[in-house]
């Protein structure tokens, strides 16, 4: 495969992204968001915890409905009704996200220190305004800045995304889905964030053009040295730009730690359905691996282990006691038996 | 030697894009978008092909196309001795959509939402006249509904679409492609609206059935891991020619044409040590205007290894290393 001769090691370049200071950026505790419907409480994220470090880049993937969405919402505090976190807190430069009120969270949290590119994010571009006027917004709106000197700091921002400075005036339905989403990227950027959070970032876009921007996101983190948080239940794209792995079970974290550990050695059985299920280009294989049966209801979540009743390994202990996230292998576990399985 | 059960040659259709009233005024050409312009292929009875390609190559059309959901505009495509392309409307174009059948992306809006299932699977026996009475045809999607393993039956078949997952109302559409024994399907993306661990289960499924109703397949994907594991042969197709085609590992493993290179490299793979890396496309710029293609070989503006004869001459598919290519210089 011609793969290692035209990559570039971005090591040997002297770029070594992660050597940078191993500062917390984002601490996670506890946090917890129930959706309070009528059926009952969704309990769509349980006890999450987890920091993030200066620079880094955490991939959260799981199935639809594992919550991946959720923790986004909430690190924003932006979970909808009848949606709400009840426990935890979220520190984010001395500030805890979760206990501020939405007027609070929009004036000190976002786009100035958390941003967020969200699902389908590129239409949310409003045909009828140049793509400068809704790119300038977060600058009018945070810093009072307007006219000629919103077009240049927009401009410098739309070439750090390799786009023409003239897209300021155009307007989006003139742009292609990759250009667009560059946009989305570069006004994230405006406010200096130090973290950024991209829900589903390449979903409908083509293999080309994600590779593209999956290049693009990289760099800006070499560059800029912001933190990432990528969502998306497409765990090769994850491996190809995260180097710490979130794997998440119906609300819970399964199994966290550096995205090589994981991908090489899962330790999690479901960690390691969830790999097997993903179809090789370069192997062939007679049968996709696949895990029965669904992901539960989390108005009523499993007892114990909430993926026992679909894990091959399960034993009586699954189904009492909830296990812990513990120290396995260099990673992070929740599983009673992560490291005696093999 | 394997039997063809669909032969397709030089297959085309054109799309007039409407004129505004100046340059009908001043008797301007129609601008056409070329989406399939002149493809050669062969299905193989029991074989699956994968066409592949970025958005707008041209694949949908093909195989609305392959379905004569759409009129070519040229060529032919042939199954049992009868040019498909040439037939007109009325019972011939019924007897051959008896036999091709088509599975689409959406099972969410493909699914008629007040339809329960046994409405959506009994539909195509109304119109095509199988079965007895009500009772045969009962049966009938009972034992449709045990092939795609929706068991037990009579827990499924008066439910409504909503009551569904994802994958199972993705097992009711391949459940009603099934209903008239058809031995030819088109699979438009069947699984790009799924989660991973269901993606899986509807490809083994797919496959399983493949080989027990002994069906052929023309699958349409943009994720190329997929055709790997479920297809024997590979087209890949660039603004609506193909311009490599050969056995699915042939090709995957080591492309020849600078698109599918350019194309297979994009492909994301679980490769963590690639985390520090920067993935360079051997690609420029973007997909050009269909209505006003490059001259020469459609790809030669974003070629990087483009020469002078590129510009001036169409390549034509030609036999290299097991498979085909079109392309002057590899």
């Amino acid at each position: 495969m011609a793969r290692s001769e035209s990559t570039r090691d971005l090591e040997s370049e002297g770029l070594d992204f992660w050597n940078g200071s191993k500062e917390t950026v984002l601490r996670v505790e506890n946090l917890t968001t129930h959706y309070f419907t009528r059926k009952g409480e969704v309990n769509a994220l349980d006890d999450v915890s987890f920091e993030l470090k200066k620079g880094e880049a955490l991939g959260v993937a799981g199935e639809s409905g594992c919550g991946k969405s959720t923790l986004a919402f909430s690190l924003i505090n932006q979970v909808q009704p009848p949606g709400r976190i009840v426990d935890g807190n979220i520190q984010i430069d001395g500030i805890d996200v979760a206990s501020l009120d939405e007027e609070q969270t929009r004036n000190q949290v976002r786009w100035k220190k958390i941003s967020y590119i969200f699902q389908g994010a590129m239409d949310i571009l409003t045909p009828v305004y140049t793509v400068g006027h809704q790119m300038s917004e977060p600058l009018k709106y945070h810093r009072g800045v307007e006219g000629e000197e919103a077009r240049e700091i927009c401009n410098e921002y739309l070439e750090s995304v390799n786009l023409d400075p003239s897209i300021y005036d155009r307007y989006p339905h003139e742009l292609s889905g990759g250009q667009k989403q560059r946009v989305i990227i570069a006004t994230a950027l405006l406010l200096g964030p130090d973290v950024l959070i991209a829900d589903e970032p390449t979903t409908s876009l083509d293999v080309v053009v994600e590779a593209q921007i999956m290049n693009l996101l990289k760099k800006l983190r070499k560059e800029t040295g912001i933190s990432m948080i990528f969502i998306t239940h497409d765990l090769n794209i994850l491996s190809e730009v995260c180097e710490k792995l979130n794997i998440m079970y119906a609300g819970k974290i399964a199994e966290i730690g550096e995205s090589k550990n994981i991908f090489n050695d899962p330790k999690h059985p479901y960690t390691e359905k969830l790999l097997a299920s993903i179809p090789k280009l370069h192997k062939d294989v007679e049968k996709l691996e696949r895990i029965p049966g669904a992901p539960p209801d989390l108005v009523n979540p499993p007892s114990g282990c909430r993926f026992h009743p679909r894990c091959p390994y399960s034993e009586n202990i699954c189904e009492d006691k909830v296990p812990e996230l513990r120290e396995v292998a260099g990673r992070r576990v929740a599983c009673h038996f992560a490291g005696e399985l093999t | 030697m394997a039997k063809t059960i669909l032969k397709a040659e030089n297959l085309k259709k054109h799309y007039y894009i409407e004129q505004g009233i100046v340059d009908k005024i001043l008797r301007r050409d129609k601008k056409k978008v070329r989406a399939v312009d002149g493809v050669n292929f062969d299905i193989e009875r029991n074989k699956s092909m994968a066409v592949v390609g970025e958005s707008g190559c041209g694949k949908t059309t093909l195989g609305k196309v392959v379905m004569r959901i759409l009129e070519p505009t040229g060529g032919k495509m042939i199954m049992d001795g009868t040019d498909i392309a040439d037939i007109g409307g009325g019972d011939e174009l019924k007897a051959y959509r008896r036999k091709t059948q088509m599975i689409y992306q959406d099972p969410f809006s493909s699914i008629d939402p007040r339809f329960t299932v046994f409405d959506a699977l009994e539909e195509p026996l109304l119109i095509h006249n199988s079965g007895k009475d009500i009772e045969d045809r009962k049966k009938m999607i009972k034992e449709a509904l045990k092939d795609v393993k929706l068991t037990p039956p009579e827990k499924f078949i008066d439910r409504y679409p909503h009551m569904l997952s994802g994958g199972q109302k993705q097992r009711v559409s391949v459940a009603r492609a099934l209903m008239l024994d058809p031995s030819f399907i088109v699979a438009d993306e069947p699984t790009s609206m799924l989660d991973v661990s269901v993606r899986a289960e509807i490809l083994n499924l797919l496959k399983d059935l493949m080989n027990e109703h002994d069906l052929s397949f023309l699958y349409i994907t943009h994720d190329i891991s997929t055709s790997r594991f479920f297809s024997d042969y590979i087209a890949v197709m660039y603004l609506g020619k193909f311009v490599e085609k050969g056995k699915v590992g042939t090709v995957l493993d080591d492309p020849l044409h600078p698109y599918s290179k350019a194309l297979l490299k994009a492909v994301p793979e679980p490769k963590p040590e690639l985390v520090n890396e920067f993935k360079e496309l051997p690609l420029k710029g973007e997909v050009p205007d269909a209505t006003n293609l490059p001259s020469g070989c459609r790809f030669h503006p974003r070629c990087p290894y483009s020469e002078e004869i590129c510009e001036e001459k169409k390549p034509q598919l030609r036999e290299v290393d097991n498979r085909e290519v079109a392309c002057h210089i590899c």
